[in-house]
């Protein structure tokens, strides 16, 4: 679609950039190829340890704090109310600071592949913070469930997410108990089945596989005894687990007193390389990189050698990167508003700290505010499936609107680096200017506005 | 109102070309090209009618909003962990309502609200919120593969509309709309948003985006809808209030304020009914908001409240029983909400299935005893007059419409 006769095909590194990074920045040379993308993977993840984000220790810290403090509140005991007050200001603190960490890593990262990995991933299992306590859930779940586990396979990932106390909070799994366990005999508490149809409609199978009602039950009573506690973190609890063996997918786990955790990690080791998984997540990464109608000859691809290593992931991500379709020289997709935003920052590379100096309010007004005008409210999609990927789910007329706005104005918070816009074009875009585009930007009547123009264009928002 | 509009305006100029290029080249449909915008055409189509769908996403509690005290199983299921041990107003001798939606009862009493109970779409079995909300959206059956839907069930109205224009159906809010969005022209707008650009950033921009359809789509419609509110907020100066805090109610607001001008269609979403736990606290939460939303745009659409359906939907009710955690999972048959002046209201539509363990749909869910999407099917025939056909094989096709249940005034 942006593509037309008179315009000459983006480079191959241009497209690494764009479309398998956070795009173009006049600080550091783009990744020429599926090599130097798959290098990014092998060395220490640099970004995190530059840029600080809340984890999974600190996330409970705060949840306990909250917790008690709220306790205390609902005895009435003498200074509760100031109490909750405090926690509630330094969670808000930690969180937008996390806010700032992420952003710096997206805008900055010299990794860009990782960090868009990172988000792929974090939106596969989408877990969102459903009450105030649990607000630093979302980035210890990024942190500690998925950055580790983006270079090692997709049963090791699963693993991970499955039993992070943010997911189980998310999809009600800390509540989850067997009927009749000898937990849920003696409190009467029972069964939720949340997190086991998302486990297997969202995070393995997809919804389009062959299990059934029957199956998502089976899979809830197995997962019966994931818990968590604030000083331990996850944990087992063999006396929350539905006594007896259960079924899925026509295999018995389980059975034995006291339950094991052993068995519900076979289970999920089965779901995970069950060839309906590798077509879902071969599909997703082919729609989540390159196409909203991947050719199903790619997707194959890509889950054929996703079986072949048993769900090794470099491998995977090798497959997506070495097939033709992936350089297709048409840019479908457009960026999600946090891509978008990421971009834009990386493109007109401000000093990497002006993010993480930015105060509170700030952070509001320049990430948070946007994001949700353009329709990605901060770490809260709709639901566990996570962010739209379709193009024209993103560019409707309201969020273009804003796209625009803060295209336009995003000045007053980089004022002092704003570039030439004939020179901003070529850093943002490269080779993938239109001509249009190119002729429009040299005729802005001022710098902020040539600039917007180039952050508005079609061209800056696909990939 | 476009003659509000100062002669020659740059907007003016926008919004004309925008339409000529939305009808044509953009759209591409096979029906005769959408009519140039006049003041004639404004007040037309289609009708006087107003409706307003809203999709309920999450899966809302249908037992739990419309509760069926009388029948003998209710309480063995629902508990006071899941009510609260608060009845809620009497609605008839069978059905009682959630107290959260208390706020609308003088509408019940003025036959402006109403349900239909036990109602489903076709999706059964695998209970994915997202399968299910497509399937809603798209008012197809099993039988159509969802990837090859294209329009949404309002949008192929839309398509059976003789003189449609380009202000007759609004898409309102961030979320997508798949229900109402397709060949079909639809305005796409969210309370609050403003677009703000220099004349000269403006031309530019439309050069930029010529290249390509969706952004030049996009941003013409912003540039139009933009001008037009502009416009409408200068020539009505104080006559609205301060702006509605709740999100639900800002829909609404929005909603009402389009409604007021020349468009007949509009859909946007309400998020957040899936109550897999802590469903009384949650489940009260929404229907406060949903409460608000109905009221807002009852207050917003003053006299045309009288000429307005409102339809709720939601892609599935959930489980009879309560789950382990206080709250209920995915389920199937639930609850449609109806209000507005135009409907018969007043009045639970719809046969009750019963809750004994036989009755229930695979021994856990309300069995579904009506299509919901024959009560939509019912309203449109109801209020634009629509051949029974074209809603049975163009609009839902396959559908069968079965008795009328004579839900329009």
């Amino acid at each position: 679609m942006t593509t037309t006769s008179s315009r000459a095909a983006p480079s191959q590194a241009t497209l690494a950039a764009i479309r398998f990074g956070y795009g173009l920045s006049p600080d550091q040379p783009a990744p020429r190829g599926p090599a130097a993308l798959l290098d990014q993977l092998k060395g220490p993840d640099t970004a995190a340890q530059q840029f600080p984000v809340p984890d999974t220790a600190l996330f409970l810290t705060h949840l306990n704090a909250m917790k008690t403090a709220q306790r205390a509140r609902r005895q009435k005991e003498p200074g509760a109310e100031e109490a909750v007050k405090t926690a509630t200001g330094d969670l808000s603190r930690t969180w937008l600071a996390g806010m700032r960490g992420q952003m710096a890593r997206a805008a900055f990262s010299d990794q860009g592949f990782r960090e868009r990995l990172a988000f792929f991933w974090c939106d596969h299992f989408t877990v969102v913070s459903k009450t105030g306590p649990t607000l630093l859930g979302p980035d210890a779940f990024a942190e500690d469930a998925i950055r580790p586990h983006l270079a090692t396979t997709f049963p090791q990932m699963l693993r991970a997410a499955v039993t992070h106390p943010a997911m189980l909070l998310y999809l009600d799994q800390n509540r989850s108990v067997g009927p009749q366990s000898k937990f849920g005999l003696k409190r009467h508490v029972g069964l939720n089945e949340n997190l086991g149809r998302e486990l297997m409609e969202l995070h393995t199978l997809g919804v389009g596989a062959p299990y059934t009602q029957t199956d998502v039950r089976q899979l809830a009573k197995l997962l019966t005894g994931l818990g968590f506690n604030s000083q331990q973190g996850f944990v087992f609890h063999p006396n929350w687990a539905q006594p007896g063996a259960e079924t899925v997918l026509g295999k018995r786990y389980g059975g034995e007193t006291p339950a094991k955790l052993s068995d519900i990690y076979d289970a999920l080791d089965d779901i995970a390389l069950n060839p309906a998984t590798a077509h879902h997540l071969a599909h997703k990464l082919a729609v989540h990189f390159v196409s909203d109608s991947p050719d199903p000859a790619f997707v194959a691809h890509i889950a054929q050698r996703y079986s072949a290593t048993k769900g090794d992931l470099p491998a995977t991500y090798a497959a997506l990167l070495e097939h033709p379709a992936a350089w297709a020289p048409r840019r479908e997709k457009t960026r999600q508003p946090w891509d978008f935003l990421a971009a834009s920052l990386r493109a007109m590379a401000p000093p990497a700290d002006l993010v993480a100096r930015l105060d509170d309010k700030k952070t509001r007004q320049f990430i948070r505010n946007p994001l949700t005008a353009m329709g990605q409210r901060y770490q809260s999609p709709n639901g566990p499936n996570g962010w739209a990927e379709d193009a024209r789910a993103w560019i409707t007329p309201q969020a273009l609107s804003d796209r625009i706005n803060w295209s336009m104005r995003m000045s007053s918070f980089l004022e002092r680096y704003l570039p030439d816009p004939r020179v901003f074009l070529h850093t943002a875009l490269g080779d993938a200017a239109s001509p249009a585009l190119i002729t429009a930007a040299a005729r802005a009547s001022n710098k902020r506005e040539g600039n917007g123009l180039i952050l508005a264009s079609a061209d800056f928002n696909r990939r | 109102m476009a003659d509000d509009l100062t002669k020659d305006s740059p907007a003016q100029r926008l919004l004309s070309r925008r339409l000529f290029l939305r009808g044509s080249a953009l759209i591409g449909c096979s029906a005769a090209a959408w009519p140039m915008m006049s003041p004639v055409t404004f007040a037309a189509a289609p009708g006087d009618e107003r409706l307003v769908v809203i999709i309920l996403r999450g899966a809302m509690d249908g037992l739990d909003v419309v509760r069926p005290i009388g029948d003998p199983d209710y309480a063995r299921y629902r508990k006071d962990s899941l009510t609260g041990g608060e009845t809620g107003p009497a609605l008839t001798d069978f059905y009682a309502l959630h107290p959260a939606l208390s706020d609308l009862m003088p509408l019940w009493h003025a036959r402006e609200l109403g349900f239909a109970h036990a109602v489903a779409t076709p999706y059964r079995d695998k209970r994915s919120h997202f399968d299910g909300q497509d399937i809603l959206e798209a008012g197809t059956g099993l039988d159509v593969p969802q990837p090859q839907v294209r329009d949404g069930w309002l949008n192929r109205m839309l398509q059976a509309v003789p003189d449609l224009h380009s202000n007759t159906a609004y898409a309102v809010g961030r979320d997508e709309m798949k229900v109402i969005e397709g060949a079909a022209p639809v305005m796409s707008w969210a309370p609050n948003t403003q677009l703000r650009l220099s004349d000269q950033s403006q031309r530019l921009l439309e050069q930029v985006y010529a290249e390509d359809p969706l952004f030049h789509a996009a941003s013409q419609e912003a540039i139009a809808i933009s001008a037009k509110l502009e416009s409408e907020k200068s020539g009505r100066s104080m006559r609205m209030s301060a702006a509605p805090k709740s999100e639900g109610a800002q829909l609404g607001a929005f909603t009402a304020g389009r409604l007021r001008e020349e468009t007949r269609i509009a859909s946007f979403s309400l998020s957040g009914w899936d109550t897999h736990h802590n469903q009384r606290s949650v489940l009260s939460g929404r229907l406060r908001e949903l409460s608000a939303t109905l009221l807002a745009l009852k207050s917003g659409l003053g006299p045309v409240w009288g000429k307005t359906t409102v339809l709720a939907m939601t892609e599935f009710g959930r489980t009879a029983r309560e789950n382990g955690t206080t709250g209920t999972d995915h389920g199937t048959g639930g609850a449609l909400i109806m209000a507005g002046g135009a409907i018969k209201g007043g009045k639970v539509y719809g046969r009750w299935p019963g809750l004994s363990d036989a009755n229930l749909f695979e021994q856990r869910d309300l069995m579904p005893t009506a299509d919901v999407r024959a009560y939509a099917a019912w309203a449109m025939r109801g209020m634009f007059g629509f051949d029974k056909t074209l809603l049975e094989t163009k609009v839902f096709p396959r559908l069968d419409m079965g008795n009328d249940p004579r839900i329009i005034a």
